[in-house]
C-alpha cells in the first residue's frame, strides 16, 4: 500500500504562531521611556506623512504637476490678452501663481486629517501621552517640505520658460520661505475644518469655496488698479494679495515691507485663532 | 473580604449621542490583575463604555477612576497607563507593520534605534517577522488583530482595553488572540475585554458584565451567570428515527429535565440540570442512551448561548 502525501501548500504570507515565552519576556521588560517631547512626537508624525507619500508617490505627483500646469496654462494662455505678451507677464505672475498653487494645495492637509480621524487610527493617536497637537503639527511640517518641493519646481520651470528674478538668490529664499511661513499658518484652517466636518468630501467642498474666491479676488492674475473702484481696496488687502505683495517684491528685489509684515501678522493670526479651535475640537472628537 | 486593588471604578456613566442613550448609567468594579469580560450584543453599549474609560469620549455625567486617577481631571495621567486596541484595526494602512510599531515606539518615547529594536521585537515575538515589510491594508484579519495588541503594549500598559478582539476571526486566530490575552495578563496588565461571544468571556475573564440598552444588567463569575441563566443542554441525533420516543423517555428519566423534539425527525434536545457539571451530565445521558440501546449518530453538549442569557435576563430574544 503506498501512502500519498500531501504537502498543502503553505501561504508564505501566513503568520507563525505567537511565541509565548518572547511575548512574556517583552512584556516583562517593564521599560517605560519617558514621554517624548512635543518636537519629538511632532517630527514623528511628519517622518509619518513621508512614509505616506514613499507608499502613495501619486499624492506628491498631484502636488508637484498642478503648479506645472497652472503656470503654463497661465503665461501662455492668458499671457497675450492681460499684459501684451507671454515674457513680460510671466516676470509678473510667477510669483503670484506660485503662491496661488502652493496655498490650494494646503486643502489637501484638511482632507488628510479629517481621514485620519474617521479610522481607527486616530483613537490610537488619541490614547498616547504625547503634546496634544503633534499629529498636526506633523503633518503640517511633512507638507511644508512639499510646498517647498513644488516652489523648486515652479521655479525651475520658470527660469526655463525665461523667468528672472531681480531679487537674486536671496530674495528667491525668502520670498519662498515667507510663502512657507503663511502655508503653515493658514494651514490652522484645514486642520480645524478636517475636524468638524462629517467627510473627506465636505472638507473638499468647503475648502474649494473659501480658495477659489481667495485666490481670484487678488493681484495674482492681474493688477489691481485695473478693477473698479470700489473693489479695489478690498482686493489689496486680502491676505493672500498682501502674501502675494511680499513674495513679488523679494524676488524682484524692491521689497515691500508693509506687505511682509501684514503677512507675518495674517499668519500669526491664522495659528492663534485656528490653531486653538483646531485643538479644542480634536480634544472634543 | 480584603480590599483588592480597584483599576476601574466607575459609577453611572452615562453618554447620549443627539437622542439616543448609548451609555445609561453604567456601574463597573474592575479588581487590578484580572480578565475583565463585558459582554452584550452589538448597540449594546459596550464601545462608547470602553471609549469613555480610555479617555476617547468625555462623559455626559457620572464619574470614574483609572487605578485613582480621575478619568476627566487627570485624563493625562489615565492615558499614560492605558492601551486600547479598538474593534476597527487602530493601525495606518499605508505604512508598514514595522513602521507602525516605529512610529508607535518613537510616541511613547523610545529614541530612534531603541524604537527599532521593540518594533522587530514584537514583530517576532507575535509571528509577524514575515509579513513586516508589507503593507498593512495587506494583511488578514487575524494579523491585523495581532499586530494591533503587538502596538498596545509597546509599553506594557497596566490596563488594556481590548474591543471585541476575536469578532470576525476564524478559529484558529481567535485562539492566538485568546493565548496572547493569557498572556498579558500573566504578566500583571489588567485587561477589560468586550464581546459579544459567552464562550469567549468565559474561557478569558474571570468576572462578567453583561450589559444591554446602555446598562449593567447583570454582573458576577462566569459559573454565578450561567446558574443564573440555567443551564445548557444536550442534542442528540438517532440513528434510528423511530427510537426517538424511547429515547426521550430514557433521557426525562435520566437528567429529571424537559426534554424537547427537535423539527429534525431524528434528533431530540435534553436541558441539563443546574448547578451541575455538563460533562458529567452529558456523559450519563449517552450512557443511559447506550444501555437503553439507543443508537446515536452525533450530538452535541452546549453551554447557554448570548441568546440564552438574554432571554434569561431580559425577557427578550433579539440579541
Amino acid at each position: 500500500m503506498t501512502v500519498t502525501q500531501t504537502t498543502t501548500k503553505s501561504d508564505a504570507d501566513a503568520p507563525a504562531p505567537v511565541e509565548r515565552e518572547h511575548l512574556r519576556r517583552l512584556l516583562a521588560t517593564g521599560e517605560r521611556p519617558a514621554p517624548p517631547s512635543a518636537f519629538t512626537s511632532a517630527r514623528a508624525f511628519a517622518w509619518r506623512s513621508m512614509l505616506k507619500i514613499k507608499h502613495v508617490p501619486e499624492q506628491a505627483f498631484d502636488i508637484l504637476l498642478f503648479p506645472i500646469m497652472m503656470l503654463l496654462m497661465f503665461t501662455y494662455l492668458f499671457g497675450g490678452a492681460i499684459a501684451g505678451g507671454t515674457g513680460d507677464y510671466l516676470q509678473f505672475l510667477l510669483p503670484g501663481i506660485m503662491v496661488m498653487s502652493i496655498v490650494m494645495t494646503t486643502m489637501y492637509t484638511g482632507m488628510s486629517v479629517n481621514i485620519d480621524i474617521n479610522k481607527g487610527v486616530s483613537d490610537r493617536f488619541r490614547t498616547l501621552p504625547i503634546w496634544r497637537a503633534a499629529p498636526m503639527v506633523g503633518y503640517l511640517l511633512a507638507d511644508v517640505f512639499r510646498y517647498a518641493a513644488a516652489g523648486a519646481v515652479m521655479f525651475g520651470t520658470g527660469l526655463v520658460m525665461g523667468y528672472r528674478p531681480e531679487g537674486g538668490a536671496a530674495g528667491v529664499l525668502l520670498g519662498v520661505g515667507l510663502l512657507l511661513v503663511f502655508c503653515f499658518a493658514f494651514s490652522w484652517l484645514w486642520t480645524w475644518l478636517g475636524l468638524i466636518t462629517r467627510s473627506e468630501k465636505t472638507v473638499m467642498s468647503i475648502s474649494m469655496s473659501i480658495m477659489f474666491p481667495l485666490t481670484f479676488l487678488s493681484n495674482i492674475m492681474v493688477d489691481p488698479s485695473t478693477m473698479p473702484g470700489w473693489l479695489q481696496p478690498v482686493v489689496e488687502n486680502t491676505p493672500i494679495s498682501q502674501l502675494v505683495d511680499g513674495v513679488r517684491g523679494l524676488f524682484d528685489g524692491n521689497v515691500d515691507s508693509g506687505s511682509v509684515a501684514t503677512t507675518l501678522i495674517w499668519s500669526a493670526g491664522f495659528i492663534a485663532v485656528f490653531g486653538f479651535l483646531t485643538i479644542r475640537a480634536y480634544n472634543r472628537k | 473580604m480584603s480590599q483588592r486593588e480597584l483599576a476601574i471604578r466607575a459609577e453611572g456613566l452615562v453618554k447620549h449621542f443627539k437622542d439616543v442613550k448609548a451609555v445609561d448609567g453604567v456601574d463597573l468594579e474592575v479588581p487590578a490583575g484580572t480578565v475583565y469580560g463585558v459582554l452584550g450584543p452589538n448597540g449594546a453599549g459596550k464601545t462608547t463604555t470602553v471609549r469613555m474609560l480610555a479617555t476617547l469620549l468625555r462623559p455626559d455625567a457620572g464619574s470614574a477612576t483609572v487605578f485613582g486617577r480621575d478619568l476627566v481631571g487627570d485624563a493625562a495621567s489615565v492615558r499614560s497607563q492605558v492601551s486600547l486596541t479598538g474593534q476597527y484595526a487602530s493601525l495606518d494602512e499605508d505604512l508598514t507593520g514595522f513602521e507602525n510599531l516605529v512610529l508607535l515606539s518613537r510616541l511613547y518615547g523610545y529614541a530612534k534605534p531603541a524604537s527599532r529594536d521593540r518594533a522587530g521585537d514584537l514583530l517576532e515575538a507575535f509571528g509577524l517577522s514575515n509579513a513586516g515589510g508589507k503593507q498593512v491594508k495587506a494583511y488578514s484579519g487575524g494579523m491585523r488583530r495581532r499586530l494591533d495588541i503587538a502596538a498596545s503594549i509597546i509599553v506594557t500598559p497596566k490596563l488594556l482595553f481590548l474591543d471585541e478582539p476575536t469578532t470576525g476571526l476564524d478559529p484558529r486566530s481567535r485562539n492566538q488572540v485568546w493565548d496572547v490575552v493569557r498572556t498579558i495578563v500573566g504578566e500583571g496588565t489588567t485587561v477589560l475585554l468586550t464581546t459579544q461571544y459567552l464562550e469567549e468571556a468565559d474561557q478569558l475573564a474571570s468576572r462578567i458584565a453583561v450589559i444591554d440598552t446602555g446598562r449593567v444588567i447583570a454582573e458576577g463569575t462566569p459559573g454565578q451567570l450561567k446558574s443564573s441563566v440555567g443551564a445548557g443542554s444536550i442534542r442528540v441525533r438517532l440513528h434510528h428515527a423511530d427510537q426517538r420516543d424511547h429515547a426521550r423517555q430514557v433521557l426525562v428519566e435520566a437528567l429529571a429535565g424537559e426534554v424537547a423534539l427537535d423539527d429534525d425527525p431524528v434528533a431530540l434536545t435534553a436541558r441539563l440540570a443546574p448547578g451541575q457539571d455538563t460533562a458529567v451530565q452529558g456523559s450519563h445521558a449517552l450512557g443511559e442512551l447506550a444501555r437503553a440501546g439507543v443508537l446515536v449518530d452525533d450530538f452535541s453538549l452546549g453551554q447557554p448561548s448570548l441568546d440564552e442569557v438574554f432571554l434569561a435576563l431580559t425577557g427578550r430574544v433579539d440579541a
